[in-house]
């Protein structure tokens, strides 16, 4: 009987999961194997080996790698700087609050940030142009590109870095430093075998979910880029609502369902990594 | 994760959730016997008249109309003579929405107030969901060329345009042909309005890009080798055109329809030299669909904005915003077309292309297979 009572407590908690993750999930799984007809097909997974959609995918995976690497090597020195400032540090206040707002800076906004900055006519652009007599556009118009989604997600992936791996540096006690310099050890050696396999974890586990974050981000990139569709969920759109193109809907949800797939694979080997490292640990 | 649950309980839980959404859509909101009359009516006369008609368009009150932005086509100004001129309100939703986007919404708000009631569609679009329009004529039906409706009035052409190119005459000489743009003056200049693979615009831009660059409309390669290009000298500019980047001299010179572009050049005179030029020998025609939803929320006002797009008034409304509508030839023959602004319409020289179906299919499934490459 309490048994049952307790179970009553977790249905919010599963009417919540259902409806935004499970159904989702189904729908797109489903649709994923459906022809326009509705009949049961492969044609969309299969089309999946489409050139342009292989070289979507690659792209998507090397954009967020790239700026999940970057972000958490930048916001992890970033941070390891903030942390030495002290805990009540005014430096430390302004840079955790300056990140809360910048890690939550996308989409549509960021992009014309950018824009605005460093776009075609701005400002910086022009200043750049007209007193320096530097263009930054000399080699074609990047920014609307991928290296121009590096560098605007980059930004995002920073300060995010920060905000997820300040917990595990504050963890890490100055008297373990000072110990291991009384045994004698160098500053490598405290790195290498104290506060190095101590992080690493959590270093790994922040670098995944910057991988996710870019790996599933699409406002940022839809106000970016107009012409061609470079990553996985730009060609996503397209699927869904172009006018020229018709009865691509599922094929969009079968490259859905490929972003699932990268997803988990990239949690199984977290997953397997974790395993080692507490070993290691151990 | 340890939490332990009978698989059960999961299952009631997820079985609760999907019961309680199915029972999430809400009733329709128009049951009479009235609204079931005008969605039946294949014209005015079905109702008992032009009078009848507009007597239940007022009675519904309301008007959903969907990807219609205020400066394409002058749709603005029409949304605004239909509610002075019938006191009927319209919803205008979604307005940068694709012609994709219009059927997506009718599917998904199917049986809904807030469905939309009539389309303006890209041609691919609108043959391949003939299924989910209602007939109808109007009532100046027979001024419509044969080639440009569907025999029972499943879906009629509207309006109309040519590609065009707009230009910044400030920043850009101008050019006289497509070829022109590759030169230096160009540099990091040239946009596109939309992806060819998604808009229907853009589409076309690449089609006349083809006929001004020894392709055919049957071939359209020229045309994805003249982006290649362009992209290639440095002068084609992946951003999409709007107000905002003309008027910021972000993008000087725009493909687009030319409609749009004489629109563009009018709403910023004083600001921005935007001239408009149809290339010469590279006239690419299309025209847009016009087609009730057969599921419409209001019937009656989904017949009467026909009524009213095809009238004299609507008519010269669309011609007014630079479109050429359908009935202009009946109309200059009766005098009722507002000639000023006729004359006020891009010259063309040469003779216009209008693309089959069949090669419709063909540059798009080239374009999906070829358009990335080059551009993308």
């Amino acid at each position: 009987m309490s048994r049952r009572r307790d179970l009553l407590g977790v249905v919010p908690f599963f009417v919540f999961v259902g409806i935004f993750l499970i159904i989702p999930t189904l729908v797109v799984a489903i649709g994923s194997f459906l022809g326009t007809d509705n009949r049961v097909t492969f044609d969309n997974v299969t089309a999946l080996a489409d050139g342009y959609i292989v070289q979507a995918f690659i792209r998507s995976i090397l954009l967020s790698a790239v700026t999940a690497i970057l972000g958490a090597v930048i916001g992890a020195l970033l941070g390891y700087a903030v942390v030495t400032a002290g805990p009540d540090s005014t430096v430390r206040r302004v840079v955790t609050s300056a990140c809360g707002v910048l890690a939550q800076f996308g989409g549509v906004t960021l992009a014309f940030a950018f824009m605005a900055t460093i776009g075609l006519s701005g400002f910086v652009t022009l200043f750049l142009r007209d007193s320096l007599g530097v263009d930054i556009f000399a080699g074609g118009v990047w920014l609307f590109d991928l290296p121009g989604l590096v560098l605007v997600y980059t930004y995002f992936q920073i300060p995010l870095m920060v905000i997820v791996f300040l917990p595990a540096l504050d963890g890490i006690r100055p008297q373990w430093r000072e110990a291991t310099e009384s045994l004698g050890g160098s500053t490598w050696y405290y790195w290498r075998h104290v506060a190095g396999p101590l992080l690493a974890p959590a270093f790994l586990g922040s670098t995944l979910l910057l991988f996710a974050n870019a790996f599933s981000a699409y406002a940022t990139a839809a106000a970016l880029v107009s012409q061609g569709s470079p990553i996985v969920p730009l060609q996503i759109r397209s699927a869904l609502t172009s006018e020229v193109l018709l009865g691509r809907e599922n094929i969009g949800k079968a490259m859905a369902l490929g972003m699932v797939v990268v997803v988990a694979v990239v949690m199984s080997l977290y997953a397997a990594l974790q395993r080692r490292t507490s070993r290691w640990l151990d | 994760m340890r939490i332990s649950i009978s698989r059960r309980t999961a299952l009631v839980a997820v079985s609760a959730v999907l019961v309680a959404l199915s029972a999430c859509s809400p009733p329709s909101s128009n049951n009479e016997a009235a609204a079931s009359d005008a969605a039946k009516a294949k014209t005015a006369a079905d109702m008992g008249g032009l009078d009848k008609l507009v007597e239940a368009a007022k009675k519904e009150g309301t008007l959903n109309v969907i990807a219609l932005p205020p400066d394409w086509a002058n749709y603005g100004e029409i949304i605004k003579a239909f509610t002075a001129k019938y006191g009927i309100k319209v919803n205008s939703a979604q307005p940068d929405a694709s012609s994709q986007d219009e059927i997506n919404a009718a599917k998904q708000l199917k049986g809904q107030g807030g469905a939309p009631d009539v389309f303006d569609l890209g041609t691919a679009v609108a043959l391949a969901n003939t299924s989910m329009f209602a007939p109808y004529q109007v009532a100046t039906w027979n001024d419509i060329p044969a080639a440009l409706k569907e025999a029972s009035g499943t879906w009629v052409n509207d309006y109309g345009g040519y590609m065009s190119i707009g230009y910044d005459s400030s920043k850009v000489p101008a050019p006289a042909s497509v070829t022109d743009l590759l030169g230096p003056a160009f540099k990091g200049k040239v946009a596109l309005n939309g992806d060819p693979t998604q808009a229907g615009a853009a589409f076309n831009g690449v089609v006349a890009a083809a006929l001004g660059n020894g392709g055919s409309a049957d071939d359209i390669s020229k045309g994805v080798e003249f982006f290649g290009a362009l992209k290639k000298a440095g002068n084609f500019l992946p951003v999409d055109p709007t107000s905002a980047t003309v008027e910021s001299g972000q993008t000087p010179v725009v493909f687009d329809w030319d409609y749009l572009n004489v629109a563009q050049g009018a709403k910023l005179k004083g600001k921005v030299d935007w001239k408009t030029v149809v290339p010469a020998n590279a006239v690419v025609g299309s025209y847009y669909v016009q087609a009730i939803s057969a599921d419409a929320p209001h019937p009656a006002a989904a017949r009467l904005w026909q009524e009213f797009l095809y009238s004299d008034e609507g008519q010269n409304l669309w011609l007014k915003g630079g479109a050429r509508p359908v009935r202009a030839d009946a109309m200059k023959t009766a005098g009722t077309l507002d000639t000023a602004a006729f004359g006020a319409l891009p010259q063309v020289t040469g003779t216009p292309v209008f693309l089959t179906e069949a090669q419709t299919k063909a540059a798009n499934d080239y374009l999906a297979a070829n358009w990335a490459k080059v551009v993308g």
